[in-house]
């Protein structure tokens, strides 16, 4: 006779049996920690530059392998083949079906694996890794967008307009009984009195609104090429990624210069590409203007980046240098990014000789060599935010 | 689909099977099985079935990762799971049909008897196992709540431990000599053989075994070499290091006879289902499940296809001698399955023939391509049979052993990797150096051998580093 034992189903068992919670919990903070540690190398990546907000990429997850001694690539294995193989034959590599004896999960092609984001996410992830204190902290230049009246509960008092009838004639009926009671009369007239009446009560909701308006300066003479322009782009959306999670309205301003600057749209802005020489000065007195007219800084928190190769003409550096100061009277924040992919600078000159004169708190120079530089100086040009009450001027 | 049948219904069909069972004279522990639903089978599936497992990050990563594919229907749940633990315990899954369950139950007293009768599981203290793996789980625990250690550092050193955790004695048959008794051998190894004449012969030299090295001799136990000689490790550590290694232990057998078991349990699946003498329909599912359950996978290595194949050759070979007790051909089943691992398994009983019918071949991954090197042809099956020796149970992993631990007088570890024409994967040993630098708390220094010239691997604090040697 067998001694088997059965153990029947149990719902119950089953639902406090979540036993690999907590160890699920865990790794999908490994991968979260993961994103954060690579994110100067996923920002790096081209594809996420200017999509979607829905967007779905695919980001290689590092750091939560387990890694072991394994053999590497000059290991041979086995396989079952339905008997047409010839030696040197290219079968596919996706055999799924756990090639090896059962230990997969130790081989590096299969521990390796990529998990799903959102741009969105990773925006969010991207900010917390900021760390950045003081910013959180900061009051928020607000200003009265909407007003409108709410009801809240019932007073005696109010104007006539809101008399709730309804409840007055209950509070009527009430005293009328209350007094038939005491008197004992129940007849005649019973008129209204004041103590009848009662008002609905309105108050009024002030909605305040954070606006804030980015303005993105690029130098689009012909010495700025593809490369710099891509690396100029990636700025430009983080710094727009950034401020829309902070304000609730954001407008983004494209001013192209070369000697001359204009107000273009997003595509040209990118894609325009015209020869010639350059007048920095150009550019800013444009945003000035811009500025001026449309986004009064008591009202608008205002950002511009300018990004350029520096190659400016040598007799428009003053006339920039002044522009600068004036920009950084009425800007949040006001940065200038050098864009010089390595080796070239032996013969180019710099506009961050210039601006190393430029002491006002809320500026900042940036150079940028390669893509892996973006993140980094995007962090350091943020930590520069001042509080709007610090302005001067304003 | 689950009230067609009833626990009552699976407890007749257990009798029936049982007595086939002492039939066919499979001597098993006593056997337990419990019945869960699909959660409860893929929570289990990320502990190896375990019951009250230690926690631990990766065993989460298991679990979303089988989930991920059970619902995107890229694999199935097994129909069943089973501990080496006696009591026997396995659980069926409660979703499937009634033939599932007979087919599991059946296939559960084939591991259950491999379990207690195969040499290699003699080690596992099947007794204790359930009752060691939930002391390591409070114990863990107890840890990860300590307010003085935290499961910040708990996980630290698992991260590390669960690393080198199979870099230990594959054979656990064979006792492990301490280290007195290692330097007792090697001294008598020195001394010089005795000479008759020794008055008239000039005396030989006898060359002086350094005894005063640690390890005596290359020690493989990475992990215990570690918790018997970094003096900096607390008490926490060592015992955290011990539980992963026991742990280690329990589950190398099983490695080690995964085509053997596998094979051995449907072997007997298929025997005793069909001396059941099923109703009809119940066998038409069987003959479906079972082919689903033994069909190769193209690409990959089916253990269950070819362990039963093996099984199927054995049993239709006849013996050479017969073995008392038994007749003939089942009695030599039952002496492979007790004295043979994968190994010497597939060693002995993985015929030219076999090797042909399985259609098995061997191949090279270059880049992203996959390359056939060879086939069952008449040159071929022989470098096929040892490229599959090769990737049998431990064998899959490299051997590396402690040669000495204080190299160069420096307190650098000194591990060597016994090349046998495998690299080591390099991206995989510096992050694994890595852990064994943090678990010997200084310079850890590996020997191995890339694209044919040695090589030495160093991790320190300045970080990783390779240097040729001539």
């Amino acid at each position: 006779m067998a001694d088997t034992i059965f153990r029947p189903y149990k719902a119950s068992d089953a639902e406090h049996s979540d036993r690999s919670a907590g160890d699920r919990m865990r790794h999908r903070e490994k991968v979260r920690q993961s994103i954060r540690e690579n994110i100067a190398d996923i920002i790096a990546e081209e594809s996420i530059i200017g999509r979607d907000h829905d967007k779905i990429i695919k980001v290689p997850i590092r750091g939560i392998k387990e890694y072991r001694f394994v053999y590497g690539d000059n290991a041979r294995g086995v396989g079952q083949g339905e008997g047409d193989l010839k030696p040197g034959d290219v079968i596919e590599n996706n055999s799924g079906q756990g090639r090896g004896n059962g230990q997969a999960g130790d081989q590096p092609g299969v521990d390796y694996y990529e998990t799903d984001i959102t741009i969105e996410e990773l925006i969010n992830i991207m900010f917390e890794d900021l760390e950045l204190p003081d910013l959180e902290r900061k009051r928020l230049r607000e200003i009265e967008t909407e007003r409108h009246s709410r009801r809240k509960g019932y007073r005696p008092v109010g104007i006539r307009l809101r008399l709730d009838k309804r409840r007055t004639v209950k509070e009527k009926l009430r005293r009328r009984f209350a007094s038939a009671k005491t008197s004992g009369e129940n007849d005649g007239r019973f008129p209204f009195h004041q103590d009848d009446l009662v008002y609905r009560h309105v108050t009024t909701d002030v909605k305040k609104e954070s606006n804030a308006v980015v303005l993105c300066l690029m130098d689009t003479s012909g010495s700025m090429d593809t490369m710099k322009k891509y690396l100029a782009r990636s700025f430009f959306f983080l710094l727009c990624q950034f401020v829309s999670s902070k304000y609730r309205s954001v407008e983004v301003i494209f001013i192209a210069h070369h000697t001359q600057a204009s107000e273009v749209n997003e595509e040209e802005f990118f894609s325009k590409g015209e020869s010639g020489g350059t007048l920095i000065s150009s550019a800013y007195e444009k945003a000035l203007e811009i500025i001026a007219a449309r986004y009064h800084p008591s009202l608008w928190n205002v950002y511009a980046f300018h990004c350029s190769d520096g190659d400016n003409f040598d007799a428009d550096n003053d006339t920039a240098f002044n522009r600068a100061q004036e920009l950084c009277k009425v800007c949040n924040l006001f940065g200038y990014g050098e864009i010089k992919p390595s080796g070239h600078y032996a013969y180019e000159s710099s506009m961050m000789t210039i601006f190393r004169k430029l002491m006002e708190p809320n500026f900042l120079t940036i150079r940028i060599e390669r893509k892996e530089d973006v993140w980094p100086s995007f962090r350091t040009f943020l930590s520069k935010d001042r509080a709007p009450d610090d302005r001067t001027g304003s | 689909m689950r009230s067609l049948y009833s626990v009552a219904d699976l407890e007749d069909w257990d009798h029936r099977i049982f007595e086939k069972v002492q039939e066919f004279g499979l001597d098993c522990y006593p056997q337990q099985f419990e019945i869960y639903d699909h959660n409860q089978m893929l929570s289990s599936m990320a502990y190896s079935g375990v019951p009250s497992h230690y926690p631990h990050w990766s065993y989460g990563k298991t679990y979303e990762k089988q989930k991920t594919l059970y619902d995107y229907g890229a694999s199935g749940l097994p129909y069943e799971m089973v501990i080496n633990s006696n009591p026997a315990l396995a659980y069926l899954m409660r979703d499937n049909s009634l033939l599932l369950q007979i087919l599991t139950i059946a296939h559960v007293y084939g591991h259950n008897d491999f379990f207690k009768n195969n040499f290699t599981f003699r080690t596992t203290r099947a007794e204790y196992s359930i009752d060691t793996f939930k002391a390591h789980g409070d114990r863990v625990r107890s840890y990860v709540e300590d307010p003085s250690i935290g499961l910040g550092k708990v996980e630290k050193l698992l991260d590390a431990a669960h690393a080198v955790s199979l870099q230990c004695r594959r054979n656990l048959a064979i006792r492990k000599r301490s280290p007195e008794e290692e330097r007792n051998v090697l001294i008598e190894a020195s001394l010089p053989p005795s000479d008759p004449f020794q008055s008239i012969h000039s005396r030989k030299a006898s060359n002086q075994p350094n005894l005063n090295k640690i390890p005596p001799v290359p020690d493989e136990d990475l992990l215990l070499f570690i918790r018997d000689n970094n003096p900096h490790l607390s008490g926490w550590e060592k015992d955290l290091i011990t539980i992963v290694h026991e742990e280690a232990q329990y589950f190398i057998p099983q490695i080690e006879t995964k085509i053997m078991n596998e094979g051995w349990a449907t072997f007997w699946h298929k025997r005793i289902l069909d001396s059941l003498d099923l109703p009809q329909d119940l066998q038409w599912e069987f003959i479906v499940r079972h082919n689903q359950v033994v069909r190769p996978f193209n690409g990959g290595l089916n253990p269950y296809n070819i362990g039963l194949a093996i099984w199927q050759e054995i049993c239709n070979t006849p013996s050479p001698e017969p073995v008392p007790g038994k007749d003939g051909a089942s009695g030599r089943l039952f002496e492979v399955r007790e004295s043979d691992r994968d190994n010497s398994f597939l060693r002995r009983h993985l015929t030219e023939k076999l090797i042909r019918d399985l259609n098995l071949f061997e191949y090279e991954t270059r880049g992203d391509q996959t390359i056939v090197q060879n086939v069952a042809d008449e040159t071929g099956w022989r470098n096929v049979k040892e490229t599959l020796l090769k990737n049998a149970g431990m064998n899959s992993f490299p051997v590396i052993k402690v040669e000495d631990a204080d190299f160069g007088h420096n307190h650098t570890l000194y591990v060597v990797h016994y090349h046998d024409g495998r690299d080591l994967q390099l991206e995989y040993a510096e992050k694994t150096l890595a852990y064994l630098n943090q678990l010997w708390g200084g310079e850890v220094v590996l020997e191995t051998a890339l694209d044919g010239k040695r090589y030495l691997l160093i991790y320190n604090d300045g970080g990783f580093s390779t240097k040729a040697l001539q």
